[in-house]
């Protein structure tokens, strides 16, 4: 059974813990083909469990509330959310930074660890990158509704318009438009190239014609052909090259929204490292907080093992100890600068009146984490989904120290205001939560949300690994 | 009866896939093509099939990436020109990150739409998709297809070539 030859990587059997206590297995035994092609394959062919359809019915209601939100923002104007002068960043921008955020896991996971070969992103990739896709979408709504006149979105695109008039392309609202539209482009691509063959999987085992139509059709005809998957493999790694420097370009350009205003707070060097390692930590622990439950409700526990969950622990904890060293960092260097403004808001940050958002970013972005040093909590899939829940939280809630603390006292004492959300605020942030779930009950409805022919890969090696 | 379209021999594993695929080309066959419901290492290259894809795409990302910047530099220091406190009109380091940007969008448009594209997708009909057991590729079974139009191709010897291989069985794929 075990060669010494055997590497964790290509070792699905026994021993399930390595010596330092890290899950080993990437497969549970037992899977073959048929079965790994049964378990993910089945889903979209066949009814939806009560709780896809509860969870759904839940969702939508959200989506509901979201399009009334955005209604009445159309009929009457961004008055109606607390924006004001100073604070004219409210909810909108911290939404969007936030969604931004979490996108980045699913390019992380597809593209960086699939040029560092790294075999635990098989079963998670679909599902992260259908997350990547959702959130960019509904952060990108986000600045759309803050426009004010949002049925000029188009100005910001370059065309050669009547008034003779072009874009001003050294501003950073500009590269915005370009790097979220790019992002969202190579994100849906590469998604749906890897999705191809698993299409054309399910088209072969749909028994009704419908579905044999309907899934023939996305499938464009996927033959299996070796120089089909040659291609594929090339253009799939291609891609992945070229969305890896675009996961840390993406949110370094949201970064550069902040970092190349002059207000204090925003004005700051450390912004893009800073804000791209966020971005990944909020994206592992939105991640988590979809597959824990999915796994659970689907039972694929053999597929999504233990490992990944561990790994993906590991990951969250690494990126919180770059953000935790952010927030020192922002904190010293206010005071190193001798500057009276960044000193100024840095005590104002922490002890004037939004203080209390503050320390509550501490306890869940930096404090609660901590907790994830233990090996028994990364292996809690409850305690571990709870602990994602409060990073969840945690990255929003700093995006909303950013963007509001730093405006609402800036250089004049005269200019002062405070921000509070009104409850279309509210209904804005959470409707666009709707959006999100509805897409993503949606995408596990009707999509193989495991890669097949990835997981197939993984049997193959078993089974060679075992003839050895 | 018209020509077939070829011969379709099934096997129950990679490694006897890419077996057969290596003794076909050392026999001289060249209009053939394997499937496998996952990428097997070393098949398109034992088959002998090549791409020219990584080039393309090199070239759709320099198209890209000059153009992008074409553009910038023409709208803000040739068409519309914003004279802002004196700086310089043609700021090229505030230009990058869209040249960026554009570069790595239309790299990744090339390298979607060729690998498509050259595949000759999508294409919904095609003869192997007659052969009831074919649906088996995109699961667990994996096939060496010898086309009637290569040279060497002969209904018999061919079949009797494919039967050396010991498959699991061997169809002919109808026009």
């Amino acid at each position: 059974m075990n060669t010494p030859d055997q590497s964790p990587l290509t070792s699905h059997e026994s021993p399930s813990y390595s010596p330092l206590g890290y899950p080993t297995n990437l497969l549970a035994p037992g899977q073959t083909y048929e079965t790994v092609n049964k378990t993910i394959a089945e889903i979209p062919l066949s009814h939806a469990p009560m709780s896809w359809r509860f969870g759904f019915f839940v969702a939508f209601l959200l989506l509901m509330m979201f399009l009334v939100a955005i209604t009445w923002l159309f009929a009457k104007g961004v008055g109606i959310w607390g924006v004001n002068i100073p604070v004219a960043w409210g909810f909108a921008i911290v939404n969007f930074v936030w969604w931004v955020g979490i996108a980045h896991a699913g390019t992380f996971i597809s593209a960086i660890l699939l040029l560092l070969f790294q075999h635990w992103r098989t079963a998670i990739n679909r599902f992260t990158e259908a997350m990547t896709l959702f959130a960019v979408a509904c952060a990108g709504l986000m600045p759309l509704l803050h426009l004010g006149r949002p049925w000029v979105f188009y100005w910001l695109f370059p065309y050669p318009d009547t008034m003779g008039v072009w874009p001003q392309f050294r501003s950073p609202l500009v590269w915005d438009v370009f790097a979220v539209g790019t992002y969202f482009t190579i994100s849906l691509l590469f998604w749906y190239l890897g999705l191809v063959p698993d299409l054309a999987t399910v088209r072969d085992r749909a028994r009704k014609l419908w579905q044999k139509k309907v899934y023939g059709f996305f499938a464009l005809g996927w033959r299996n052909s070796a120089s089909h998957w040659q291609r594929h493999q090339v253009a799939y790694l291609l891609l992945a090259g070229l969305a890896t420097p675009l996961v840390l370009s993406v949110h370094s350009v949201v970064s550069f929204d902040f970092s190349v205003a002059l207000v204090p707070g925003w004005h700051s060097t450390i912004f893009p490292p800073y804000f791209v390692a966020g971005a990944i930590y909020s994206g592992f622990e939105m991640s988590l907080n979809i597959v824990i439950p999915v796994r659970k409700i689907y039972h694929l526990e053999h597929l999504i093992t233990e490992r990944y969950l561990n790994n993906m622990a590991n990951i969250m904890l690494a990126t919180g100890m770059i953000v935790a060293y952010g927030y020192f960092i922002e904190a010293f260097m206010a005071w190193y600068s001798g500057d009276i403004f960044e000193r100024y808001m840095m005590m104002n940050r922490a002890f004037g009146p939004y203080g209390w958002v503050f320390w509550t970013l501490m306890l869940f972005n930096v404090l609660v984490p901590q907790a994830l040093w233990s090996a028994r909590i990364r292996r809690n899939t409850v305690a571990l989904f709870i602990v994602a829940l409060f990073i969840n939280a945690g990255m929003w809630i700093e995006r909303f120290v950013i963007v509001i603390t730093s405006l609402n006292r800036d250089f004049t004492p005269s200019a002062w205001h405070m921000f509070s959300p009104t409850r279309w605020d509210w209904m804005t942030l959470f409707g666009s939560v709707g959006l999100f779930l509805t897409l993503q009950f949606l995408f596990i409805r009707l999509v193989p949300m495991i890669s097949i022919s990835e997981t197939r890969e993984l049997v193959a090696e078993r089974e060679k690994a075992t003839i050895k | 009866m018209s020509q077939p379209y070829g011969l379709l021999a099934e096997f129950s594993n990679h490694e006897d896939l890419l077996r057969a695929a290596e003794t076909a080309y050392a026999a001289g066959f060249r209009k053939m093509d394997a499937f496998a419901p996952f990428p097997v290492e070393g098949l398109p290259e034992a088959l002998g099939k090549k791409t020219r894809l990584p080039l393309l795409v090199l070239i759709g990302g320099i198209i890209g990436g000059v153009g992008a910047y074409y553009m910038e530099w023409y709208a803000n220091a040739v068409s519309y020109v914003i004279n802002i406190g004196g700086r310089p009109i043609h700021s090229w380091p505030a230009f990058i990150p869209i040249t960026f940007e554009l570069t790595v969008l239309a790299a990744g448009l090339t390298a979607f739409f060729f690998s498509l594209g050259l595949s000759g997708l999508p294409r919904p009909h095609h003869p192997l998709f007659n052969v009831p057991e074919f649906e088996r590729a995109s699961q667990d079974r994996f096939f060496l297809c010898i086309e009637t139009r290569d040279p060497n191709f002969n209904r018999d010897q061919t079949r009797a070539f494919l039967q050396g291989l010991s498959p699991l069985s061997i169809a002919e794929v109808p026009e």
